[in-house]
């Protein structure tokens, strides 16, 4: 999502070079550079200002050591500055009271509320055990407390149902009655989209909250959000105790910068970000990887999570032993490469972590090439018989055919598929050989002429 | 935004052909958009106070621009207008350089207002796309109610099989205002929208909505999809859709900007709704989309009510924002 922010700063650092401390005249393009980009992503302008002062404050007087390049030291303070103004670590939802711990949610029409009760339903019943129940006071959009019920349902969680006649307040309230007797440890409530100037409204979620006492109030804001995140963020802030936040749809193209402006002015932590349409796209929010992905340090710490998530254990091990050995790799090994890279999210979600250069890179690629060609690869190792997957060389004229019938592609495919496992094959010896630089450079020959 | 197009001085000329339920739009829209005049307040008029369009005041503008999300680009284009008109011009009161930003203001949207035909063809089909949460389905309502008014009769297509209750949303609208709704269990959104398109036929229906799941221009795979259901259209209407539009929330950033580029990539956008529009900072974004991917803004909304949204009119927009 901040890669555009990333690459544009890597731009301006590389112009800082050879200069042997930080002076207010040899940053100030960089530092435009910088308030450029902020802004670019959205972030707000008086964040911007605040968060360029500080960097340039703290910049100033400060010495290029040892091998540092002045550019590689201006990152540094801004990386500091950022990891600063996004918090503290990842805290989660707090349980410290007497079950059930209700969580308050509210935000703007079209923040993703519903669909983040859900996320977050199922994120605490799977990976904390939790009895949960949700229910939605949304009794003005037409449908959205058949909407929750539905994702309630998606997400194996308790619904409490409520009608469009009653009082946003009443159900609430007989929400929490139920919890209670019902030995539910956490009730989610849901509320309709406001806008923060929208007194009426405003003032109703104040009543919800006075009734209901949660200990958990998270304003849920869309990660695409432009200036105006600032005066929406202020407005809840005041309206209500918030207590954290959950910025939504993150798996955009939108660079973010809202999460920045929220940050700094609610000073609340970024609880939960969510991912994709599915229900268990939500994920903890790393305020300090998140510094480091702006900054083109690359998000390694989630790649190595999703890795764990995704990669079977076993399969990893023997994978491992078949490379280091050189020998052996064949079709089948391809073809589970290709599957857990998918479970990962694929192609693109792997490079979205990775260091901001490896992904310029790959960056050149056509959008969603990656995807179709991995799919059309799959494809056609399917068609072949095991015996082909392990002995590819076998694999002629007429075998070429049936596989290229059988997968629905041309001979040419299936023959440049056969090249670039060839390739592949060389590469694999080249990791246990010459590590991870070599690799990177094979692939860039490898990549783009791929699946068309 | 924008209280800086407030006139001191006279009041602006109504538009003469004004349509007989312009006065209350445009009471809805000048309250609209109040809130977003109240919030700059006296700022922008100590601004121009200065009496000059010197390196300070082009400054403060930029900011101001700049957090109304009109975005670097079109913040730079605006302020080197009124630079030009400076030169020209001379403008040396605070009234004269409003309305020198003004102009350039009106230049810069009014390309962007070309009212909807819907004459040309019967059914005449609607798709409509857009990210989640940007207020299709909720636009669908408002649509079916304006398009009923001028005496057409209107079916919705529940294109978004993805969302829970979608249907369900779109089924409660349909019933509010008297509108068949075709809709499936579940399934496949062109197969939905293909129906819908092949019955409007059959009962001579004037206007067909087409709802589509949100979608962000990220998930290419949801791209791809909404291509088909552009060309699963194209099937059973070989000169529909009519009208593609991108439903926008005022409240995103320049990420409008990748919006519009995206989804007309994958079905051609022929034209826009921005939703939302009632609020704080909002507006500026308009400017940026005139500047940088130009594409009619079809309709605009400034409230919750079923008849705030309307058609866009760059007249009526910024005199709401002069006042």
């Amino acid at each position: 999502m901040l890669d555009n922010l990333t690459q544009r700063l890597a731009r301006v650092m590389k112009t800082l070079k050879g200069e042997a401390r930080l002076t207010e005249s040899n940053i100030a393009d960089a530092l435009r550079e910088v308030r450029m980009a902020l802004l670019e992503a959205d972030v707000a302008l008086p964040v911007v200002k605040d968060f360029i002062s500080a960097v340039k404050e703290k910049a100033v007087g400060e010495e290029v050591i040892g091998s540092l390049s002045p550019g590689q030291a201006l990152v540094g303070v801004v990386h500091r500055e950022l990891a600063r103004l996004m918090g503290e670590a990842h805290e989660g939802i707090s349980f410290a009271t007497q079950p059930p711990a209700i969580v308050l949610m509210a935000g703007l029409q079209g923040a993703g509320k519903t669909t983040t009760v859900g996320k977050l339903g199922k994120f605490l019943k799977e990976t904390q055990k939790k009895k949960v129940l949700v229910v939605s006071c949304d009794v003005y959009r037409p449908a959205a407390i058949e909407q929750l019920k539905s994702v309630a349902g998606q997400a194996g969680i308790d619904f409490f149902p409520s009608s469009a006649g009653e009082k946003p307040e009443a159900i609430a309230l007989a929400a929490a009655d139920w919890a209670r007797r019902h030995y539910h440890d956490v009730l989610l409530v849901d509320t309709a989209g406001r806008l923060a100037i929208d007194e009426e409204m405003m003032a109703e979620i104040k009543r919800l909250h006075a009734a209901l006492n949660p200990i958990e109030t998270l304003f849920v804001v869309d990660a695409m959000l432009g200036q105006d995140a600032v005066n929406t963020a202020r407005a809840f802030n005041e309206a209500l105790p918030l207590t954290g936040v959950v910025l939504t749809k993150l798996d955009g193209d939108a660079r973010g910068g809202a999460a920045l402006s929220v940050r700094h002015v609610t000073g609340k932590p970024i609880k939960f970000a969510g991912v994709g349409e599915k229900l268990s796209g939500l994920e903890a929010f790393h305020p300090e990887r998140m510094a480091s992905r702006i900054l083109g340090m690359g998000d390694v710490l989630s790649l190595i999570e999703e890795a764990k998530k995704g990669l079977d254990e076993e399969k990893a091990v023997a994978f491992a032993k078949k490379l280091k050995s050189g020998k052996g790799f064949d079709l089948n090994d391809f073809k589970d490469q290709i599957g857990q890279m998918r479970k990962m999210g694929g192609m693109t979600a792997l490079l979205d972590k990775m260091p901001a250069q490896v992904a310029q890179m790959a960056g050149q690629l056509p959008v969603g090439a990656e995807n179709k060609m991995v799919g059309r690869v799959e494809g056609i190792i399917n068609s072949m018989t095991p015996a082909e997957r392990a002995k590819p060389e076998i694999i002629k004229a007429s075998r070429k055919r049936r596989i290229a019938a059988g997968a629905g592609v041309q001979v040419q495919d299936v023959n440049r598929l056969l090249n670039q496992f060839e390739q592949s094959q060389k590469m694999m010896k080249q990791l246990t050989k010459g590590g991870i630089g070599k690799l990177m450079r094979g692939m860039k020959g490898m990549l783009p002429g791929m699946g068309r | 935004m924008f209280s800086f197009f407030k006139k001191t001085g006279q009041e602006p000329q109504p538009p003469e052909s004004a349509p007989a339920s312009a006065p209350s739009w445009r009471e809805r829209l000048f309250q609209g958009l109040a809130k977003t005049r109240a919030q700059w307040g006296g700022k922008l008029k100590t601004i121009f106070s200065r009496g000059k369009v010197d390196d300070e005041l082009l400054e403060e503008l930029e900011s101001m621009l700049l957090t109304s999300d009109v975005g670097i680009e079109a913040t730079q284009f605006l302020l080197d207008d009124l630079k030009g008109r400076a030169k020209r011009d001379k403008l040396d009161t605070p009234e004269a350089i409003q309305q020198a930003l003004a102009g350039a203001f009106v230049d810069l949207v009014g390309p962007l207002e070309k009212p909807l035909d819907i004459e040309n063809h019967r059914p005449f089909v609607i798709m409509i796309a857009g990210v989640n949460g940007a207020g299709k389905t909720t636009s669908i309502g408002k649509l079916a109610k304006y398009f009923q008014d001028q005496g057409k009769s209107v079916l919705l297509a529940a294109g978004d099989t993805f969302r829970a209750a979608a249907r369900e949303q779109l089924q409660a609208w349909g019933e509010r205002n008297n509108v068949t709704v075709i809709s499936q269990e579940s399934g496949d959104p062109a197969a939905v929208i293909f129906d819908a398109i092949a019955a409007a036929k059959a009962r001579g229906i004037d206007v067909v909505l087409a709802d589509t799941a949100g979608r962000l221009p990220t998930q290419l795979h949801l791209m791809e999809e909404i291509a088909k259901v552009r060309r699963v259209i194209q099937k059973v209407d070989p000169t529909g859709p009519h009208e593609t539009l991108l439903v926008l929330d005022a409240n995103i950033g320049q990420n409008a900007l990748q919006q519009v580029k995206a989804f007309d990539k994958a079905v051609q956008v022929t034209g826009l709704v921005v939703t939302k529009l009632d609020g704080t900072a909002k507006g500026g974004v308009v400017a940026a989309i005139a500047r940088q991917c130009p594409k009619p803004i079809r309709f605009i909304g400034v409230g919750e009510g079923i008849d705030d949204l309307r058609p866009f009119s760059a007249k009526d927009f910024v005199d709401a924002l002069f006042e």
